[in-house]
């Protein structure tokens, strides 16, 4: 084999230190397949912000059960309301949260759920108005405990 | 899982009023994520989809995914233009849908 000379030793000795520090920067960052359902859900479109008011605790103690309100300005009429509403969480093992679906004859477009969050991460809501339009907010929750495995 | 809905909504309602539900249904809602004490996967079983309709219209729905917390609690609001029945169903991924009926009268 030939014998390395110094350059390329750094270079292998860099190569190993991006290779460990990659996993823990990926874990700062979108660890899911949080694109894919947002591309599938807008098609492509990118939301507006607002309407949308998310309500989540900034910091979950547990995150086997962090409640979540969200409430969108819609006057939910038959001719103008909030179709559907989709909730991901960007930091769990899968995006997907929850799809609601309202009707004129939800006559608010709010509910309530609880939810799962494994680790601190931002939880993302998309809201798909009758006319087509889109709206997003998001928000950050700290969890101490988390709420997947365990 | 054999335990009955809980739903909480008023009796009656005036006319176009928006009223609020509150519906619990007891589930494990086991993530898929999980290891049981000899390492091996517990297989996923969630409720996937609850639908509510009232006097047959469709009201509000919403698919669940496995970040659903245990026992899951989804309160949401409908509006009342008549006297009829609330219809919740819960499906489960095994195919089980669990149901329940509420009724509304109208406030003379």
């Amino acid at each position: 084999m030939k014998a390395i000379n110094r350059r390329q030793a750094f270079a292998l000795g860099g190569g190993f230190v991006m290779l460990t520090l990659m996993p823990m920067a990926a874990d700062a960052e979108v660890t899911n397949d949080a694109a894919k359902w947002i591309e599938k859900f807008t098609g492509g479109k990118t939301p507006a912000k607002g309407k949308i008011s998310l309500d989540l605790p900034e910091i979950a103690e547990n995150g086997n059960t962090v409640p979540l309100s969200i409430n969108i300005e819609s006057p939910m009429t038959a001719d103008s309301y909030v179709k559907d509403v989709m909730i991901l969480a960007d930091g769990n093992p899968n995006a997907g949260v929850a799809t609601l679906s309202f009707t004129p004859l939800s006559g608010k477009a709010e509910a309530s759920i609880r939810i799962r969050l494994a680790t601190t991460q931002n939880v993302v809501a998309i809201a798909k108005m009758s006319d087509g339009s889109l709206f997003t907010e998001q928000k950050t929750v700290k969890v101490t405990i988390g709420g997947c495995g365990g | 899982m054999a335990d009955k809905p809980r739903i909480k909504l008023p009796k009656e309602a005036a006319k176009g009023e928006v009223i609020q539900i509150k519906t619990l249904v007891s589930h494990v809602m086991e993530s898929g994520q999980r290891k049981d004490a000899q390492g091996k996967t517990v297989p996923r079983k969630i409720i996937n989809k609850f639908a509510c309709e009232f006097n047959g219209k469709p009201v509000f729905s919403c698919a669940l995914e496995p970040a659903i917390s245990a026992n899951p609690y989804i309160q949401f609001d409908a509006k009342v233009d008549e006297a009829g029945t609330f219809k919740f169903s819960w499906t489960d991924d095994d195919g089980t849908v669990i149901t329940a009926e509420e009724k509304v009268a109208l406030k003379a």
